[in-house]
C-alpha cells in the first residue's frame, strides 16, 4: 500500500482494466433488462391474442390500423376486453414493481413494500369509503385513493421517525407501524362493507380483490400519464437512492442528502401506487414480490427498472391465468397474485433467516 | 488547497449540547487526529464539520465560507467523509462501489467519462485494491472492505478527507496499513486529513496535529510531542500513565498504569523500573 505513481495519473493499463471491469459488471443487468422487455412483449402478445377467443396477429394489426375486412367480433374483443386489460396490466405492474423495489431499497428490507406498509390499504379504504358511502366514482375515487395513500405515508413517517428525527428510522419500526395501520384500515373497510347494501358491497368487494376488468379507456389514459411522468422521475432518483443504500452519513458525504432523496422517492411511489389502486384495486403481492425476484435475476443487486418490468410481466401473465385457467370462470387478477404471492412470502422469510 | 476552520462551534442533539463553542483551525495538507475518551464529542465534532449535523451555534468555514450555505455537490467535491458504519450493499462489485464516489462530479446530463475511470483506477491503486475490482464487496474480509470504502471516498478526488475511526474493528496489521495510506496521501498529494482515532498511541504516531478533547471541549492541541504528556493524558482520559519518547527515532509510547503491576513481575526483582539511557520520561 504505497504510492506507486506519486505523479498522480494512474497507468493507462489500470484505467483500461477499470473500464473493462465496469463493462463486465454492467453486462448482466443489461442482459436481464433486455430479457425482461422481451418477456413483457411476449406476455402482452399472449394476453391479447390467445385465450378463449384467439385473434391472429395479422387481424390484430389490421384492427389497430383501422383496416377493413376484420370480423366485427374480433374487433370488439380486442378493443374492449383484451387490449385494455393487457395495457392496464402493464401499467399497474410497472407502477407496483417500481414502487415496491423503491421501498425495499430505502428500508433495506424486503418486507417493506407498499402493500405490507399499508399504503395500498390506505388507498383502498379511502376509495371504498368514497365508492360506498359517498356514492362517488371515477375521478372522485382516484382522488380519494391518492389522499388515502398519502395519509398513510405521512402517518408512517410521523410514527416511525422517532424522537431523534433521523429518517433512517429503524425499518423494523416502520414495518410494524405499517402492519398496524394496515390492520386498522382493513377493519374500516369491513365495517363500511357490512353497512352497505348488497349490490354496492359486491361491487366494492370485486374491486378490493384487485381486478383489471373494470378499467375504462379514460382511466387507462390517466394511469398511463401518471406512469409516464412518475416512473422516469423515480428512475432518475435511483442513482441517489443507491447512495442512500450505503448509509445516511456516507450518502451525505457524496452529495446525496438522504432526506430530500427519500422524500422525493416516497412522493413518487405514493402517486404511482395510489393511481394504480384507484384503477384496479389493491392487486395483492405484486409490489412485494417484484423486488426480490428482480434481485435474484440480477445476482443480488437491487434495481428499480428491473423490478418494474418483473411487476408488469407478473400482472399480465397472472391476469391471463385468472381469465382462462379455469374454463367459464373469470377470476380477478388479485386472486392469482395472492395465491402465488403468499407462498412466495413464506419462502422469502425462510430464506432471509437462513442467510442472515 | 482547502481550509477548514470552526468559529465558536456548538453542536448537540435536541437540547443536549455535546460540543461547546469550539474554535478549531485545521492545518492544511497535514494529518489531524481528534482523540479523547468515549463520549467526549469527537465523533460529534466530525459530524459537525462534515455537515451531517447543523450547529446550534457558531459556524464551520470551508475556504472561508459558511459550510451550510454552500451547494451540496460543491461541498462533496471539496471534502469527502468516511463514516464509521457504512452499509455494505448486496450484489455489487468493488469497481461499481468505488464508482459511486464519482457522484458529486456528475450533473443531470453529464455521463460517465474517461476522467471518472481514471479517478476510480487511481483510488483502487492507492488503496491496493485493483485486484479486487471485479469481486463482490459483500465477500471481502474486514480489512479489504475498509480499504475499498477508503477507495470510494478517494474517488471523490477531494482536497479534504474526514475519517471517523477508520481503524476500528481492524487488526493491528490492517490498522498500520490504513494509517500508512493516510500518511501517504498527506505527504504525496497534500491532502488535508482529519480523523477521529480511538488509539492514542496510533494517533501520536501518525498525526502531525493532535486535538485532545474531553467533555465537548478541547483540552490540548498541537504536535504529538506537545500534547501527549503524562499530565495531558491524565487530564483527558483520567488515567495515570508513563509516556516514553525516544529521541533517536521519534517514537512516542504511552504506557497506561492501572492498579496492577505487569503480570508476573515481582516487585524489586529488577530494582526500580529500568529505563534505557536514550529514554526520557516526560
Amino acid at each position: 500500500m504505497t504510492l506507486t505513481t506519486s505523479a498522480g495519473a494512474p497507468a493507462a493499463l489500470a484505467v483500461g482494466a477499470v473500464r473493462s471491469a465496469r463493462r463486465a459488471a454492467a453486462s448482466r443487468p443489461r442482459r436481464v433488462l433486455l430479457g425482461l422487455v422481451l418477456a413483457l412483449v411476449g406476455a402482452v402478445l399472449v394476453r391479447t391474442l390467445l385465450g378463449d377467443y384467439t385473434i391472429t396477429a395479422a387481424d390484430a394489426v389490421r384492427i389497430l390500423v383501422g383496416a377493413d375486412g376484420v370480423p366485427r367480433g374480433a374487433e370488439f374483443v380486442l378493443m374492449e376486453s383484451k387490449l385494455p386489460r393487457a395495457l392496464v396490466g402493464v401499467l399497474a405492474g410497472l407502477a407496483l414493481g417500481a414502487g415496491g423495489a423503491t421501498f425495499q431499497l430505502m428500508a433495506r428490507n424486503p418486507l417493506a413494500s407498499p402493500d405490507v406498509l399499508g399504503l395500498t390499504m390506505g388507498a383502498s379504504a379511502a376509495a371504498v369509503l368514497t365508492l360506498v358511502v359517498l356514492g362517488g366514482s371515477g375521478t372522485a375515487v382516484a382522488v380519494a385513493a391518492l389522499l388515502g395513500a398519502a395519509a398513510v405515508a405521512l402517518a408512517l413517517i410521523l410514527l416511525s421517525g422517532g424522537r431523534t428525527g433521523s429518517t433512517a428510522a429503524a425499518p423494523t419500526r416502520m414495518i410494524l407501524v405499517g402492519v398496524a395501520l394496515s390492520a386498522m384500515l382493513t377493519s374500516v373497510v369491513h365495517w363500511v362493507l357490512l353497512r352497505a347494501d348488497v349490490y354496492r358491497a359486491h361491487e366494492a368487494m370485486v374491486w378490493l380483490t384487485g381486478s383489471l376488468a373494470g378499467a375504462t379507456w379514460p382511466q387507462i389514459g390517466l394511469l398511463a400519464l401518471v406512469v409516464a411522468v412518475a416512473l422516469p422521475l423515480l428512475l432518475a432518483t435511483s442513482a441517489q437512492l443507491h447512495l442512500v443504500e450505503l448509509g445516511d452519513d456516507l450518502a451525505h458525504g457524496v452529495g446525496a442528502p438522504p432526506r430530500p432523496v427519500r422524500a422525493r422517492a416516497l412522493a413518487l411511489v405514493v402517486v404511482l401506487v395510489a393511481a394504480t389502486t384507484a384503477v384496479c384495486g389493491p392487486v395483492a403481492f405484486v409490489a412485494f414480490l417484484a423486488g426480490p425476484t428482480a434481485r435474484r435475476l440480477l445476482g443480488g443487486r437491487s434495481s428499480i427498472a428491473a423490478s418494474a418490468l418483473v411487476g408488469a410481466v407478473v400482472v399480465v401473465l397472472a391476469d391471463h391465468l385468472a381469465a382462462y385457467a379455469i374454463p367459464e370462470v373469470n377470476l380477478p387478477v388479485g386472486v392469482v397474485t395472492g395465491l402465488v404471492g403468499a407462498p412466495f412470502l413464506l419462502w422469502l422469510l425462510t430464506r432471509e433467516r437462513s442467510t442472515s | 488547497m482547502t481550509t477548514l476552520t470552526t468559529e465558536n462551534l456548538t453542536l448537540g442533539y435536541g437540547d443536549r449540547t455535546i460540543v461547546h463553542g469550539l474554535d478549531l483551525d485545521v492545518p492544511e495538507g497535514r494529518v489531524t487526529a481528534i482523540v479523547g475518551p468515549n463520549g467526549c464529542g469527537k465523533s460529534t465534532l466530525l459530524r459537525g464539520v462534515s455537515r451531517l449535523l447543523r450547529p446550534t451555534n457558531g459556524r464551520v468555514l470551508l475556504d472561508g465560507r459558511d459550510l451550510h450555505q454552500l451547494p451540496t455537490r460543491q461541498v462533496a467535491r471539496t471534502m469527502a467523509l468516511l463514516p464509521q458504519h457504512p452499509v455494505v450493499p448486496e450484489g455489487i462489485t468493488v469497481g461499481e462501489l468505488v464508482a459511486r464516489g464519482r457522484h458529486p462530479h456528475h450533473g443531470l446530463l453529464r455521463r460517465w467519462t474517461r476522467e471518472d475511470d481514471e479517478a476510480v483506477a487511481e483510488a483502487l491503486e492507492l488503496t491496493g485494491t485493483q485486484d479486487l475490482v471485479s469481486r463482490e464487496v459483500a465477500e471481502l474480509s474486514g480489512g479489504q472492505r475498509q480499504r475499498v470504502w477508503i477507495a470510494l471516498v478517494l474517488a471523490q478526488r477531494t482536497d479534504l478527507l474526514l475519517l471517523d475511526e477508520p481503524t476500528s474493528f481492524l487488526d493491528i496489521a490492517h490498522q498500520v496499513e490504513v494509517l500508512d495510506l493516510v500518511r501517504d496521501l498527506s505527504v504525496h498529494r497534500g491532502t488535508t486529513v482529519v480523523m477521529v482515532l480511538h488509539d492514542l498511541a496510533m494517533a501520536a504516531r501518525y498525526a502531525d496535529h493532535l486535538v485532545a478533547m474531553r467533555g465537548g471541549r478541547v483540552v490540548a492541541q498541537g504536535s504529538p510531542r506537545q500534547v501527549v504528556t503524562a499530565e495531558t493524558v491524565c487530564d483527558v482520559f483520567g488515567i495515570t500513565c508513563r509516556v516514553l519518547w525516544q529521541e533517536a527515532t521519534g517514537d512516542l509510547s504511552v504506557i497506561p498504569l492501572g492498579r496492577h503491576r505487569p503480570v508476573g513481575h515481582v516487585l524489586g526483582a529488577a530494582s526500580s523500573p529500568r529505563l534505557a539511557p536514550e529514554l526520557e520520561v516526560s
